[in-house]
């Protein structure tokens, strides 16, 4: 499923609703979701999953065509944990 | 950093703001939004969400684990896991907003 895919879904669900506004409703969630973490944030949604960011500390890497030594900065990347209730259906429970 | 943590409630409150409907309504469709999610991720498909990231579902073979306190091997059923892949969009905007 894509996004348009999933904002159809929600059109044909509410009628009443014009699909632009459909559209501003998921992109806003998404949005929501991604500006939180750009702020270090956390987004917790019980039974779907938390949204988190984590820190890599810097570390010496390697440029693997070269070889060559690289020193590679900290940095804050995006982490989901998958929720409970959301897990245990995956599994049929 | 932030260190704060947001809702369900948070997440409708800005659908509230950005389209106007009532804070219900606002909710009951950020709660179908996620319904949907899932459903589709229970039934075995995967959610690709562009400029977001992509949540796919991976089947994880039988192993043999080991109780860390005890030492002890448990089997560990064949299962189904969740994983998310941000997109490049995503990682940047987050690895640019924590940047000391």
């Amino acid at each position: 499923m894509i996004r348009s895919e999933l904002i159809q879904k929600i059109a044909d669900e509410n009628p009443h609703l014009f699909q632009r506004d459909v559209e501003r409703i998921v992109n806003t969630i998404f949005e929501e979701i991604t500006n939180a973490m750009a702020r270090g944030d956390r987004v917790e949604l019980r039974g779907f999953g938390a949204f988190s960011v984590k820190k890599r500390d810097a570390r010496t890497g390697r440029n693997p065509r070269t070889g060559e030594s690289v020193e590679v900065e900290e940095k804050h990347v995006p982490f989901f944990k998958t929720g409970k209730l959301l897990r245990d259906r995956l599994n049929g429970k | 950093m932030g260190e704060k943590t947001l809702t369900r409630m948070d997440l409708s409150e800005a659908v509230f703001r950005e389209v106007g409907l009532s804070r219900n309504e606002s909710a009951e469709l950020v709660e179908s939004v996620l319904q949907h999610m899932s459903d589709t991720l229970v039934g075995g498909e995967q959610v690709k969400i562009s400029s977001f990231g992509t949540f796919s579902v991976r089947e994880k073979a039988a192993r043999v684990g080991r109780n860390p306190k005890t030492g002890e091997e448990v089997p560990i059923q064949p299962r189904r896991v969740l994983t998310f892949r941000p997109s490049h969009l995503m990682k940047d905007r987050v690895a640019a907003g924590n940047k000391r």
